[in-house]
């Protein structure tokens, strides 16, 4: 019996031996007469078209030197060389024709009636000096970001190359320093007028009748109008962009890599050079362009009779909030419960 | 007028790093910059590549397109130099470059840029040939001294060349065609628009 068995089991043996060499094929039993080393190496072009970039390790402490080619630079290059100065010029000086055009046809909108010489309280100091000191980093930020980008086009041929280095060097470091009072300018805007500022059906039917701005029609608006709306939202929502794209370039490997970089970049210039249109617009209503309205912002009070004009509902809340509450006329204020 | 280029054989480079520490020690350059370094790519695994890497002064430089003050120039051998006295380290140059080459020191906090340094192609700045103002913006000029780039002099397998784009390439083509394969002359495309059969 135990030799039967182990016939048995020798033949089987035997035969799953002959199975598995008839499956190897016959080629791999001999060494190859040559080695291509090549053959599984890595190749550029390959690396290139799988994701536009080349990376790898690299042995010094420097981490990110490991992307060892990005060709996507030179788009980012055509951005900045050719995309974003058309945008720049077209939006800037577009922005600044119609206005000079608008002008010439429209003029400045006078108050109807003239003054009152009554006037009404419209910014407190708080609200003006939150305008202001943002005001006045947007006009640092706005014209040392337009001399990074048209400088060298516009204002290196005037002067030396040392001339226009020392300028730029200084309007650099204001960039950067002027961009944090800037930010909390925008977040104090964001804080303190968000109220006034939801679009709601005043605005609808303020821009269905033209706003003031076409024709001579002026239609009633709280606080502020559906323009003004726009402006403070174009404020928020570019200043936050700008902001936020414009601490990650300022603070280089924070968060991004240089593909993150690129992109930020062009956030930031795209949504600069469109903000600086929007901001020469309002600059134009609020001084040339409209009649008492420069004194809202500047003594922080407006004549009733533009109140009247420009935002009549608001006005009208005005009034009823003074009429109902004892207001300090000569008498001393007596406690409001009596 | 030669047209200096770079090439790094990638199927002779060992990943020593010697180019890196000549090219650091012949410059003296500052701290947490390395004008060349050697990226290997798929490291550990088949078919890994070493290649050596720094500034190639490419044909039409995007880092000169970009710079807001026209801090670059290129020389009559084609090498692309920059002068640190127009920088201002806005940071364009790096976001352009297609392969990381300009870097820039640390100044004050938060990691702010200070004046852009880049591999010189070890031609120097726009200073007076071998002076040590010169030398102590940019390193030294050994092109002005007739001599070659230091990270190809002593590179010790000569993966990488350095010198006029027609020797080289004609080196490396030898090479290519007596040993019968090669993968190509890394960042060639890019650079200077053109490829070396092989």
């Amino acid at each position: 019996m135990t030799t039967l068995f182990t016939r048995i089991r020798f033949a089987a043996g035997a035969l799953a031996l002959l199975f598995i060499l008839a499956l190897v094929p016959p080629g791999n039993a001999q060494q190859p007469t040559s080695v291509n080393p090549t053959a599984s190496s890595v190749k550029e072009d390959q690396l290139l078209r799988e994701m536009n970039r080349v990376g790898g390790r690299v042995s010094i402490p420097d981490t990110k030197s490991g992307i060892i080619e990005q060709p996507a630079g030179r788009d980012w290059r055509h951005f900045h060389e050719v995309t974003l100065k058309w945008i720049g010029v077209i939006s800037i000086v577009g922005m600044f024709a119609l206005l000079v055009v608008f002008y010439l046809v429209r003029g400045m909108v006078r108050i109807e009636g003239g003054r009152s010489g009554r006037v009404i309280v419209r910014f407190n100091t708080m609200e003006r000096f939150v305008h202001w000191m943002t005001a006045t980093c947007f006009i640092i930020l706005a014209i040392s970001g337009l001399n990074i980008t048209f400088g060298r086009q516009l204002l290196l041929p005037l002067m030396s190359p040392e001339t226009f280095t020392a300028w730029s060097q200084t309007l650099k470091y204001l960039h950067n320093y002027v961009s944090f009072p800037f930010t909390i300018g925008v977040v104090l805007i964001l804080l303190m007028w968000v109220g006034n500022n939801i679009p709601n059906q005043v605005d609808a039917e303020w821009l269905k009748r033209g706003g003031g701005i076409v024709g001579d029609d002026h239609p009633p608006a709280e606080r502020f109008n559906a323009g003004q709306k726009l402006i403070y939202w174009i404020v928020v929502i570019g200043g936050g962009a700008v902001a936020i794209s414009g601490y990650l370039l300022m603070f280089p490997f924070y968060g991004t890599g240089i593909a993150g970089m690129q992109l930020a970049q062009i956030v930031h210039g795209v949504v600069s050079v469109l903000f600086v249109a929007a901001m020469l617009g309002h600059i134009y209503i609020g001084t040339i362009g409209m009649e008492g309205a420069f004194e809202a912002m500047g003594e922080g009070t407006v004549d009733v009779n533009w109140a009247r004009q420009h935002h009549s509902l608001w006005l009208k809340e005005q009034m009823a909030q003074q009429q109902s509450q004892p207001g300090p006329k000569g008498r001393p204020a007596a406690t409001p419960a009596e | 007028m030669a047209r200096m280029k770079f090439l790094c054989d990638a199927d002779r480079c060992i990943e020593c790093n010697a180019c890196v520490t000549a090219c650091k020690n012949e410059h003296e350059v500052p701290w947490g910059i390395n004008r060349r370094r050697v990226v290997t790519i798929n490291d550990g695994k088949p078919g890994e590549r070493s290649v050596s890497m720094a500034c190639m002064h490419c044909t039409d430089a995007p880092c000169a397109a970009v710079c807001p003050t026209n801090a670059f120039y290129t020389t009559a051998d084609a090498v692309v130099l920059h002068s640190k006295d127009i920088c201002i380290g806005c940071g364009y140059c790096f976001y352009a470059c297609p392969f990381g080459a300009p870097q820039y020191p640390r100044v004050g906090n938060f990691g702010s840029r200070g004046k852009m340094d880049k591999c010189t192609f070890c031609a120097g700045g726009p200073e007076t040939d071998n002076t040590a103002a010169e030398y102590d913006k940019y390193g030294s000029n050994r092109l002005a001294e007739g001599k070659l780039p230091l990270c190809a002099e002593m590179c010790s397998t000569k993966s990488l060349l350095a010198g006029d784009g027609d020797i080289i390439a004609q080196i490396y083509k030898e090479r290519v065609t007596k040993r019968g394969y090669g993968s190509g002359a890394w960042g060639w495309q890019t650079a200077y628009r053109e490829t070396i059969a092989s």
